[in-house]
């Protein structure tokens, strides 16, 4: 009875959270008259799907600092696939995120057999090597991006209209808001169901001890790179949205310091709670600009306020809320 | 008795070093066979060899006939060989029937999108592994501890925890590296009453041991090893007689086989 109470709380209070995103916050918008908060928001949303994707590859216990490589190749694959194929931006979306997921695999089958700082170095370096590879590559176009990518077409399904031409709204920072809030929201709610089934407890058991993991039969090897695709998918969707929304990609639009903050996200957020990079990419996102005004102190107050939150509380913001959460 | 696990001329060297040289053995179907050895005799790398966590030199295992040396541990697992650890290697975070049941992972027979959109076969499996992981607690006087997480669990009891864990995928052969090390007389009794409740559900079992008396008091055959060799095997009567292992292994020590 319990259970299915606390069941019908949780599915009740994310429908209102949604219906918040979806319904107040563009009325609080619409009053006050801050369109600039769509931008701000949608940012949000899309980087904490990118988080969430850092966010897997903690559940199975590795350091991912290399989230910004997908991101960036998922912006590129989108924004490649529009501009040179013509195919719908719709269409690109998914097939980013399958491209990011095909290169992590193949990446990932090597460098995913480090653990710990060795995995986290590497994958660092990988942000990097993206960007050089952006830069160098005829099809990227060099250090000058793809500019002026059309806003996202119009999508239909048997001659039904799902999504409008984007290029026909009257705020496409609207339709950007909510395209990336329902994403967000579809995100988090297949990430709850992978941490809560079996497969997050097979996931937990590799965080764990991967050692014990092997010797009750759990392929490890297989199980990692599925978990470590599904973070490049996210990386690539995310980084897909991007482009569209800016219109633009270039070799600097995800660096080294984006793939750390993806990871710091997770980390403030809290590694044992689904939300935790929803969370804490929020509050990382507003906090950096809250401190903007504090000019050239801005990044010491930053930094010291983080190390104080992950020395207070080390399981992250999430276990304010959820103190006696107890692990899977 | 059938022979149930074969080892074949195993041989693994690392760079010029032979740890473990053409040791050949064979255990018995529901026997309980424990491996000796003085420090460094090879004891450890033997038994990593058996359970396909190193790839041997030369030589293999066999289980029924079918080689399962040189393959990945989980495969190892998936045949029916199955080891556990010598300290604390548990999954930490978890309760201790958590522990239990993700150790079921070999009995599933759905697949991960299975569990992830949870199928009818799926919470089959689920529902199978609660009760079994249940009773593999009960059996091992863990019951009461079910829901404690797994690291706040003393000593003793996370053996029992490691063997319980190696129970759950339902092996043929279970591999127990030092099972009663660093325990006092009280707990080496229950475990020693464990490890015999373990031939009783029909499961073979190789030992790797240093505590003699135990060893002595359980064991059907004990192979001795030193120097990566085997230089003895038989009864333990046989082996507390032999001259060679007194004389490698025991010399002025022979009061620790209890002689």
């Amino acid at each position: 009875m319990r259970r299915t109470q606390t069941a019908t709380l949780k599915i009740a209070s994310a429908v209102l959270f949604l219906l918040c995103l979806l319904v107040a916050v563009p009325l609080l918008i619409n009053a006050t008259g801050r369109s600039d908060l769509y931008y701000t928001l949608t940012s949000v949303a899309l980087l904490s799907i990118i988080s969430a994707g850092v966010w897997i590859t903690f559940y199975i216990g590795r350091i991912n600092i290399g989230q910004g490589a997908y991101a960036l190749t998922g912006g590129y694959v989108s924004a490649i696939l529009v501009m040179n194929y013509g195919v719908s931006f719709w269409l690109t979306l998914p097939l980013a995120g399958l491209f990011c997921a095909a290169a992590s695999v193949l990446i990932g089958l090597p460098i995913l057999r480090l653990r710990g700082v060795y995995f986290a170095m590497v994958s660092l370096v990988l942000t990097e090597v993206a960007r050089l590879l952006a830069l160098a590559l005829p099809i990227t176009n060099g250090a000058s991006g793809i500019v002026s990518i059309p806003l996202p077409s119009r999508l239909s399904l048997f001659g039904l209209t799902l999504i409008p031409d984007f290029a026909t709204l009257a705020n496409p920072r609207l339709g950007f808001y909510i395209a990336s809030v329902l994403l967000m929201a579809l995100c988090f709610l297949g990430l709850y169901r992978l941490a809560h089934s079996r497969i997050g407890q097979l996931c937990q058991s590799l965080q764990q001890n991967e050692e014990l993991a092997s010797s009750i039969g759990v392929n490890i090897a297989y199980l990692r790179v599925i978990a470590y695709a599904l973070s490049s998918f996210l990386g690539g969707v995310g980084g897909a949205m991007f482009a569209s929304i800016s219109q633009s990609i270039y070799p600097s639009s995800f660096t080294v310091a984006d793939s750390v903050n993806f990871m710091l996200n997770c980390f403030l957020g809290g590694l044992g709670y689904v939300l935790g990079p929803m969370l804490g990419t929020f509050v990382l996102y507003f906090g950096w600009d809250l401190l903007f005004q504090t000019g050239e102190f801005q990044l010491l107050i930053f930094s010291t306020v983080l190390i104080v939150l992950m020395l207070v509380l080390p399981n992250g913001l999430m276990s304010l809320a959820l103190p006696r959460k107890r692990s899977l | 008795m059938s022979d149930i696990l074969e080892i074949v001329e195993l041989t693994k060297r690392f760079g010029g070093l032979v740890a473990v040289n053409n040791v050949s053995f064979a255990v018995r179907e529901r026997e309980i066979l424990s491996v000796i050895g003085p420090n460094g005799a090879g004891k450890s790398t033997l038994f990593k060899l058996i359970s396909s966590f190193l790839r041997p030199s030369h030589g293999e295992v066999r289980l029924r006939g079918e080689r399962i040396s040189g393959l990945a541990p989980h495969i190892a697992a998936r045949k029916g060989v199955v080891r556990t650890f010598q300290e604390t290697t548990i999954f930490k975070n978890m309760t201790v029937r958590d522990n239990v049941v993700t150790a079921h992972h070999l009995r599933s027979h759905a697949t991960l999108a299975g569990f992830y959109f949870g199928s009818a076969a799926a919470r089959n499996d689920l529902d199978a592994f609660g009760t079994s992981a249940d009773e593999i607690l009960a059996f091992l006087g863990l019951k009461a501890l079910s829901d404690e997480i797994a690291s706040n669990l003393p000593h003793g009891h996370l053996r029992a925890l490691g063997i319980a864990i190696a129970l759950a995928t339902d092996p043929a052969v279970i591999l127990l590296d030092e099972p009663f090390a660093g325990m006092n007389h009280d707990e080496t009794r229950r475990a020693l009453e464990i490890v015999r409740k373990l031939r009783e559900r029909g499961i073979t079992v190789l030992l790797v041991e240093h505590d003699m008396p135990a060893v002595m008091s359980i064991s059907d055959r004990i192979v001795v090893i030193n120097f990566g060799q085997k230089i003895a095997e038989g009864t333990p009567t046989e082996i507390q007689k032999n001259p060679k292992v007194i004389e490698a292994y025991l010399g002025a020590e022979d009061e620790s086989i209890g002689l």
